[in-house]
């Protein structure tokens, strides 16, 4: 195995194509090198991404927010704005793994990794994110939803990789939330999360919603019916009803060592209207 | 009891323990930790089959690759004979711990050794082993205790015949043993009851958890002298079964005891060792072999799962008639669960006339299973104490007041055989009742379980001496390994019985060739034993320095006595001597017959039994299942607390065992016998946001025959949170589940049906 | 596969080491460098044994390259004591006997050290999810979290 740390796109993506899908992108490496270690992965290079200047900091973007890619799970959450604007996109990515995770895992990385249980990436799709893809033909930019593809599959070509999110602009009265459900408290792969992001106007109806899950199938699950139901709405006991038996109709889980087809199907019309509320008090207040 | 002053001055202090700045600076010396020059690194080849039949190795591949040193299978270790001896708790035969160190004719679990290499780096290790050709013929498996009873089952051993039974079986089958403890007539009890509650329940195996993984260094000289360096729980008992395995005379092996990460029993046997010294020998230079931890779920340690049936029937008052258990464990590949234990302790907490228990003892095709803190008892106690506490609840009696009526006290006849004597059990239940705790309201979804708990503690050879040094220091010496503080407990006690500073004092864990043979740390046993050992050591040496004495004073050694840390004439008919402390009798030691020591070797006999009592609050999330540990409150006797910050330590500690034990922890396999969660991932221990403070309260009711009143504390504490979490979860949800562990989905999937 | 010579530092020196490019900074800390205080409990960063800092972050060491400490400054527990006089978590969890066979206890200290250089005043909550990476199988937590809590309102009297 090399390793290689490039100072600028042009070169991460040259070592990228000419590593011909054998090399492996090494941002926080919170996934990389557990899969290294367990000899899951053998790449012939893993290519740093650290030193690229494209790939840091977050800044606020007409209103929104572009979060470099090998931006730690901590940087975000110290990141005063970006909380406020979205919380829910932030909690996702702080419940990944430890403090000491934290201090290395990234957003980006999440997503890539394509685990159907990601943590940080229902809410994130509930947001509405695109991200910038950089690859041997230019740049293009892609809504995060269209990033995984199934378990540990992403729809990046040979090649390429991504620098940013983006998080759109906040109209007033809008905000968001992610749950999850672990056996513990902390340190656990969830056995279903849901994310949900909402606007609500000046009096109190919910005027824009997406509702997404987590680890209820191969990849997230946006489940329309959900936003349909808060749409309209106060987001009331009826609403709120209706959103966890949307959630929990459009599951697909699967029995695992982590959890039953009962449990998540249940658990997520749970934790969907859990977070519908959340949501809902933090656009209210 | 010896007569002691009530008050100590160094008894019963927070001391800060000896040990403890190496390790909070970093420089404690794990197993891990030692690298000798020219070391090499070993690995181990592990079966990928839960049962297979070993066909052939082909070692071959991997003797050829460049930096390689040394590649062994069981050909290369003599035949074990079938022989059972005493380890840790249990019984072991060396054929079988040959076979688990290393498997000959089959593999019987997933991740059991087949093979081992050493060379020059890690990497080059694991590339060898991954060269290894082993050929196997996969046979089918079992892992489930129930399953492996049945008359089809897979047979793992063929050659094994229940024990216990007459006539011996014909057929071979999974059962090693059966055991029964009988006491009365418990049918004619249940006759006499008013009710009678039969419950069946399931625990799942779990692991111990350490965080450390088993590690070793081995270096074997052309001569045949073996150092070995490793963590364990017993340095004597590495040297004993290397001896036995290798056929290595045990004056050859030294085994220093390495700082040990953890232990909880699963520290009681060798896996790595053997293997060590097996390559060291090969490669002619030292190798050190650490554990993955992916290894040490897969291939050390872990207990049983179980089944078991437990019946009790009891009088409207709340009276207990009668008692029946019926157990089955899980002994993994080969026979040896703690079943024995699990059927002495099932009621002995309680002073019962009529009582029956049946155990059987079952192999099937998961690890061997090793001593984890109290073997057997959290399981069998489990199922008991939530039975009580059904009883208690049909019968409208707070569930304190059913075990106090019930409880063990002196002079009660335990069905295992033995009449108690000084106990504190109702102590326990006195203190867990006069607790703010048991007296707070609950809210809605909340519920408080009570439990209790019984082990019997152990004693076993120790050893101790005593130097005093030509300045007055005190060199202390033992061979316990110190897995939670117990130097700082040997240094108290000897302080306490020398009269002399506790600063004064170094204790040191020696080597095998430096002591004599301890018995391993386990059993609750150190506190008791060795501790026993060092106030024996310190009074022999008390001995010495009061004849130093009389030999100045030109007197006769009983006109000396020893007070305070001095030498005192025992009268003012003996003269008038000014008092001689022990750093003046040191400094003329050369002048008086030369260095002053005392020594003990002993087989401590009189370890006291121990109960505890604990509460535990819990709320249940109804939608999700999800169990929250509100609150929990463990009180125990511990006989005297030498140290009660450390016993403390290790009521909270025991307790967090049992509450993982209680929620989240087991080994879950797929369809082929293989384990699924070998990893802290999915192997769930308690994390420090799953739970509240754990108030441990310290019970003293002094056990008469040691010096200070020492009871063992370790292993009570994590035999009643099983029940107390359990208890509490059926008061908040209305349903009894009688399985562990209480994850949230059987949780979930119990209110619904309740619904 | 060419060695990365790597120049670092640790515990406010300089340090070089030779490492393989597969190396975690947890390998190279204990035998390339021989900082053994830093401990491996599981390699796939659900323990803790292995916390330092880097660069000011804490992160497991086991997650980390050895070759991307390059340039950057990592802490270790053996750089936690200042010369004789411990730092005041080390002395409080002598105390306070917040540890037991101690295997943790680095990757504990390095971690709530990490906590209170930020927050001198964290809830007991606070404290807990701080710690929930940092795995301890001997002490049921209690006196861990006690003894943080203890030692972060001595600094605040202080």
């Amino acid at each position: 195995m090399r390793y290689e740390a490039p100072g600028s796109v042009d070169e991460a993506v040259k070592l990228l194509a000419d590593a011909n899908g054998a090399a492996r992108i090494l941002a926080g490496g919170t996934d990389l090198l557990v899969q290294l270690r367990a000899g899951m992965i053998s790449p012939e290079v893993v290519v740093d991404i650290k030193n690229i200047a494209e790939t840091e900091g977050i800044t606020a973007d007409g209103g929104g927010f572009c979060i470099g890619s090998t931006v730690s799970g901590a940087a975000m959450g110290e990141h005063a704005d970006l909380c406020a604007a979205w919380p829910g996109v932030v909690e996702g990515v702080e419940l990944i793994g430890s403090t000491q995770v934290q201090g290395r895992a990234t957003m980006v990385g999440n997503l890539c990794n394509a685990s159907p249980a990601a943590d940080g990436v229902p809410a994130l799709i509930a947001a509405g994110a695109t991200c910038t893809i950089v690859g041997p033909k230019g740049q293009r930019e892609v809504p995060v939803a269209d990033i995984p593809t199934g378990p540990g599959k992403n729809s990046l070509a040979n090649g390429e990789f991504v620098i940013n999110v983006k998080l759109p602009a906040r109209p007033a009265n809008a905000s968001d939330a992610y749950l999850r459900m672990i056996p513990r408290t902390e340190m656990d792969i969830a056995i279903v999360g849901a994310g949900v992001n909402l606007v609500l106007d000046g009096s109190g109806t919910c005027t824009e919603a997406c509702v997404v899950l987590g680890a209820v199938g191969p990849k997230t699950i946006t489940v329309a019916d959900a936003a349909a139901a808060l749409v309209g709405s106060k987001v009331d006991d009826a609403a709120l009803a209706a959103v966890a038996a949307a959630a929990s109709a459009a599951a697909t889980p699967i029995d695992d060592k982590r959890g039953t087809v009962a449990y998540r199907t249940k658990v997520a019309g749970v934790l969907a209207s859990r977070a519908a509320t959340i949501a809902a008090e933090r656009a209210r207040s | 009891m010896n007569e002691q002053p009530k008050q100590f001055k160094w008894v019963g202090t927070r001391a800060i323990r000896p040990d403890g700045v190496d390790k909070v600076t970093g420089r404690a010396m794990y197993g891990a930790d030692l690298s000798l020059p020219g070391m090499v690194e070993g690995k181990v080849v592990r079966s990928p089959h839960a049962h297979a039949r070993i066909i052939s190795i082909d070692t071959s591949k991997a003797e050829a690759l460049n930096g390689v040193t040394a590649v062994i299978t069981a050909a290369d270790m003599p035949v074990a004979d079938s022989k059972p001896v005493a380890s840790g708790e249990a019984m072991i035969n060396f054929k079988d711990l040959a076979n688990n160190v290393l498997a000959r004719e089959k593999a019987l679990y997933e991740g059991q050794a087949v093979a081992a290499v050493a060379a020059k780096t890690a990497d080059i290790a694991e590339q060898a082993a991954a060269l290894i050709v082993v050929n196997y013929e996969v046979l089918p498996h079992v892992i489930d205790v129930m399953e492996a009873i049945k008359e089809d089952a897979p047979v793992l051993h063929d050659d094994m015949f229940t024990g216990g039974v007459k006539p011996k079986p014909e057929k071979a089958s999974n059962v090693a043993n059966r055991v029964e403890f009988a006491l009365g007539d418990a049918d004619a009890g249940f006759a006499a009851a008013d009710l009678v509650i039969e419950r069946q329940f399931t625990t799942e195996p779990v692991h111990q958890g350490y965080i450390e993984p088993h590690a070793v260094v081995a270096d074997m000289n052309p001569d045949g002298k073996v150092d070995v360096f490793c963590s364990s729980q017993g340095h004597f008992m590495v040297r004993a079964f290397c001896s036995q395995l290798l056929h290595i005379e045990m004056s050859k092996i030294k085994v220093t005891a390495a700082e040990i990460g953890g232990g909880f029993g699963g520290k009681t046997t060798v896996y790595l060792e053997p293997l060590a010294i097996m390559l060291s020998r090969k490669s002619g230079r030292p190798v050190r072999m650490t554990m993955s931890r992916e290894e040490v779920f897969r291939g050390s340690g872990a207990t049983s799962g179980a089944a078991m049936t437990i019946k009790m029937g009891a009088t409207k008052d709340g009276k207990i008639t009668g008692a029946y258990a019926e157990l089955y464990l899980q002994a993994g590949a080969f026979p040896g669960s703690p079943v024995g234990p699990a059927a002495m302790t099932a009621f002995a907490p309680y002073d019962l006339a009529n009582v029956k228990v049946v155990g059987f003892d079952v192999v099937s095709n998961r690890q061997k299973v090793v001593a984890y803190r109290a073997p057997g008892a959290p399981i069998s106690e489990y199922g008991v104490e939530s039975v009580v506490d059904e009883l208690a609840s049909e019968l409208g009696i707070d569930p304190i007041e059913i075990r106090s009526m019930n409880g063990a006290k002196e002079g009660t006849q335990a069905a295992y055989g033995v009449k108690f004597g000084t106990i504190g059990f109702q102590e326990t239940l006195d203190a867990a009742k006069a607790t703010e705790h048991f007296k707070t309201p609950l809210g809605p979804n909340q519920g408080r379980g009570v439990a209790s708990g019984f082990w019997f503690n152990i004693g076993g050879e120790s050893c101790a001496g005593i130097r005093i040094n030509e300045d007055g220091s005190i060199s202390l010496t033992e061979g316990s390994p110190d897995i939670g503080g117990s130097r700082a407990s040997m240094a108290l006690m000897a302080a306490e019985t020398l009269g002399v500073d506790y600063n004064k004092i170094k204790p040191s864990v020696v080597d095998t060739d430096a002591t004599g043979y301890h018995f391993v740390t386990g059993g609750s046993r150190v506190t008791f034993a060795t501790g026993m050992a060092v106030v024996e050591a310190s009074k022999a040496a008390i001995d010495e320095l009061r004849a130093r004495a009389a030999q100045i004073w030109d007197v006769d050694v009983e006109g000396v006595v020893w007070e305070d840390g001095h030498a005192k004439p025992a009268s003012t008919n003996v003269g008038d001597f000014e008092p001689m402390s022990l750093a003046e009798l040191a400094k003329v030691a050369n002048k008086t017959g030369g260095p002053i020591s005392g020594h003990a070797d002993i087989n401590a006999k009189g370890a006291g039994p121990a109960f505890g009592t604990h509460i535990c609050d819990v709320e249940v999330d109804p939608d999700t299942g999800h169990v929250t540990v509100l609150r929990y409150t463990a009180v125990q006797d511990a006989g005297r607390a030498i140290h009660p910050g450390y016993v403390e330590g290790q009521i909270q500690g025991g307790a967090v065992q049992g509450i993982g034990w209680a929620l989240n922890e087991e080994y879950i396999y797929d369809e082929n016998g293989c384990l699924e969660n070998a990893g802290f991932l999915d192997y769930r221990v308690p994390v420090a946001s799953d739970l509240p403070m754990i108030d441990a309260i310290i019970v003293e009711v002094p056990n008469p025959t040691h010096p200070f009143g020492v009871r063992g504390v370790g292993e009570v504490p994590i035999i009643p949170p099983l029940a107390a979490v359990s208890n509490a979860v059926a008061a908040a949800t209305g349903v009894r589940f009688n399985r562990l562990p209480l994850s949230p989905p059987t949780i979930l999937a119990g209110i619904a049906a309740k619904k | 596969m060419a060695k990365h010579h790597i120049t670092t530092t640790i515990n406010g020196e300089e340090a070089e080491y030779l490492c393989e490019p597969q190396e975690t900074l947890l390998d190279v800390l204990r035998d390339q460098v021989g900082l053994t205080g830093t401990k491996e409990g599981c390699s796939s960063g659900d323990c803790g044994a292995c916390s330092v800092m880097l660069d000011g972050r804490l992160v497991c060491s086991c997650l980390v390259l050895g070759v991307e400490a390059g340039g950057k400054s990592v802490e270790t527990i053996e750089g936690m004591a200042d010369g004789e006089d411990l730092h005041p978590l080390q002395q409080k969890f002598l105390e306070e006997a917040a540890l037991q066979c101690g295997f943790c206890t680095p990757g504990v200290l390095i971690a709530a050290k990490a906590l209170l250089d930020t927050n001198n005043n964290p809830t007991e909550t606070e404290v807990r999810y701080w710690l929930a990476g940092n795995l301890c199988r001997c002490t049921g937590y209690d006196k861990i979290i006690r003894a943080v809590m203890d030692t972060a309102a001595d600094m605040r009297g202080a």
